[in-house]
């Protein structure tokens, strides 16, 4: 175990395993996210099953948790390694394949790292949201995004972040398992293409929604006439 | 043609380097680059300056020794090609040229254009081999290979270690020389054996040679001469964490000592 983790390789899987986890986890996050198209209730509902099933919630949470350290502790270490194997540059460097998403996953993610501590004392804590409603997270989202319109660029924001993260990370990890099917270019990843892009427009439709007016106040009497 | 090169001149192994231009005249489009570079250096002798070192052997695309950055790009602008093989049909009168040597923390550098590769001879120490009872050679057929297999070895096997998958790639790392190497014998019956515990072992030295780890850019594919894929990046990879999980008896060591 300990020669595993020694190992470049090693941490690479113990980065992939956790980055699938965590990629999985946004997928039902972006899902449930959704919900809120539905109205109030469904997405009430989801957040009142999770918070009174602590079964699910906790474990949860935990793997979360573990993954996000595991995989920001190899990600550092590994870094650093790589910037030492390249400690000179060449005068002139043209990268041929490298795209936008896998130059920028570095430097990128240290942001990411930032916006989760961000959305999560903004939706989970509340504390960075003024007129939080514990176990309604409905009116939390149409109150966020409408009051606090700086947020809600953020958010938009960071999902192309959090697309470009996936699009390279998705299809990386699957290489570094060994699991992938042989391709000629490295560019071609159709699965992590769909992915990416479902959950960079999935998680970008809930502040659209609201600013936009699609998703609405739930005293809203224009809403609840549709509704029922 | 008439070309500017600016090159990368370092007299010895610590001294400081520097990109030093030169002009090159009389360059024929049907010249290799190193026949180009040989023209060159005939001029520096010619004035008694020290002619632009580079590492060369075959000049046919065989032996791994030549490799330069040309103008940012491992062995040049042409896919799939060494820059023995890189004519000067590549090129447009009056190109500058930047060429510099490999640049890796692995692969210092010697002499202008050399860089010491010899990192990528410790790996193969290290388990790039397969222990077999020597004597006569066996009979033709005794061990039958199917024909994909072969095939996949061979596609392997094309590695001629010249490094240019390290140079390209921005974290300097070897796993495409070291999967090459590891795939090459892990598709054929005789690798079987020692497959995972060569895994574990090459792995090891790989990393204890102060290369970087694989991102992913895919930037080492395209610069591959010899048009290795990053899938036997993945091979290795799996060939790592098998060996992880399922060899258990074998002791790894690091380094070769």
């Amino acid at each position: 175990m300990a020669l595993f983790w020694a190992s470049t390789v090693g941490k690479k899987l113990v980065m992939a395993v956790t980055g699938l986890l965590m990629a999985g986890f946004l997928v039902t996050h972006m899902t449930a996210n959704l919900l809120a198209y539905l109205g109030p209730d469904e997405i009430n509902a989801y957040s009142r099953f999770l918070h009174t099933t602590p079964e699910v919630l906790w474990p949860a949470r935990l793997v979360l948790l573990a993954s996000v350290v595991l995989h920001a502790v190899s990600a550092y270490q590994l870094s650093r390694t790589s910037a030492r194997a390249r400690s000179e540059d060449y005068a002139v460097h043209r990268l041929q394949v490298a795209t936008i998403a896998s130059r920028t996953i570095r430097w990128f993610s240290v942001l990411l790292a930032l916006f989760i501590v961000i959305h999560l004392l903004h939706f989970t804590s509340g504390t960075l949201l003024p007129g939080f409603l514990e176990g309604n997270p409905y009116a939390n989202i149409v109150t966020g995004f409408q009051t606090q319109r700086g947020m809600a660029v953020f958010y938009l924001a960071m999902m192309v972040v959090v697309g470009l993260h996936v699009y390279h990370g998705a299809w990386s990890s699957i290489r570094t398992l060994g699991l992938s099917r042989p391709k000629a270019h490295p560019l071609v990843r159709p699965i992590a293409t769909i992915v990416a892009i479902a959950l960079w427009l999935g998680f970008s439709a809930v502040p659209v929604g609201v600013l936009t007016g699609a998703i609405r106040p739930a005293g809203d009497t224009t809403y609840t006439a549709h509704a029922r | 043609m008439r070309l500017t090169l600016r090159v990368w001149r370092q007299p010895a192994p610590n001294a400081e380097g520097r990109l030093v231009t030169y002009t090159a005249d009389d360059v024929t489009p049907d010249m290799s680059f190193l026949e180009m570079l040989d023209v060159v250096n005939e001029g520096l002798t010619e004035k008694g300056e020290s002619p632009i070192a580079f590492d060369h052997d075959c000049r046919e695309g065989i032996c791994g020794s030549c490799g330069m950055m040309i103008n940012g790009v491992a062995h040049g602008p042409m896919k799939a090609t060494t820059t023995c093989q890189l004519h000067m049909r590549s090129f447009k009168d009056g190109d500058t040229l930047t060429i510099e040597p490999w640049r890796a923390a692995a692969f210092p550098v010697i002499r202008d254009l050399c860089v010491d590769r010899s990192a990528f001879d410790r790996i193969i120490q290290a388990g790039g081999y397969v222990s077999v009872a020597t004597g006569n050679a066996p009979d033709g057929n005794t061990l039958p290979v199917a024909k994909g297999d072969a095939e996949a070895a061979m596609d392997a096997a094309a590695c001629i270690g010249c490094g240019a998958c390290v140079a390209a790639c921005p974290n300097g790392s070897a796993s495409l020389f070291t999967a090459a190497k590891l795939s090459h014998l892990s598709h054929l019956p005789q690798g079987q054996p020692e497959r995972y515990r060569r895994a574990l072992m090459m792995v090891a030295q790989m990393d204890e040679e102060s290369f970087g780890n694989c991102t992913w850019f895919g930037e080492c594919q395209e610069a591959c001469p010899k048009d290795v894929s990053i899938d036997e990046i993945a091979r290795m990879n799996r060939d790592f964490w098998m060996a992880s999980l399922f060899e258990r008896d074998e002791k790894v060591s690091t380094g070769t000592g």
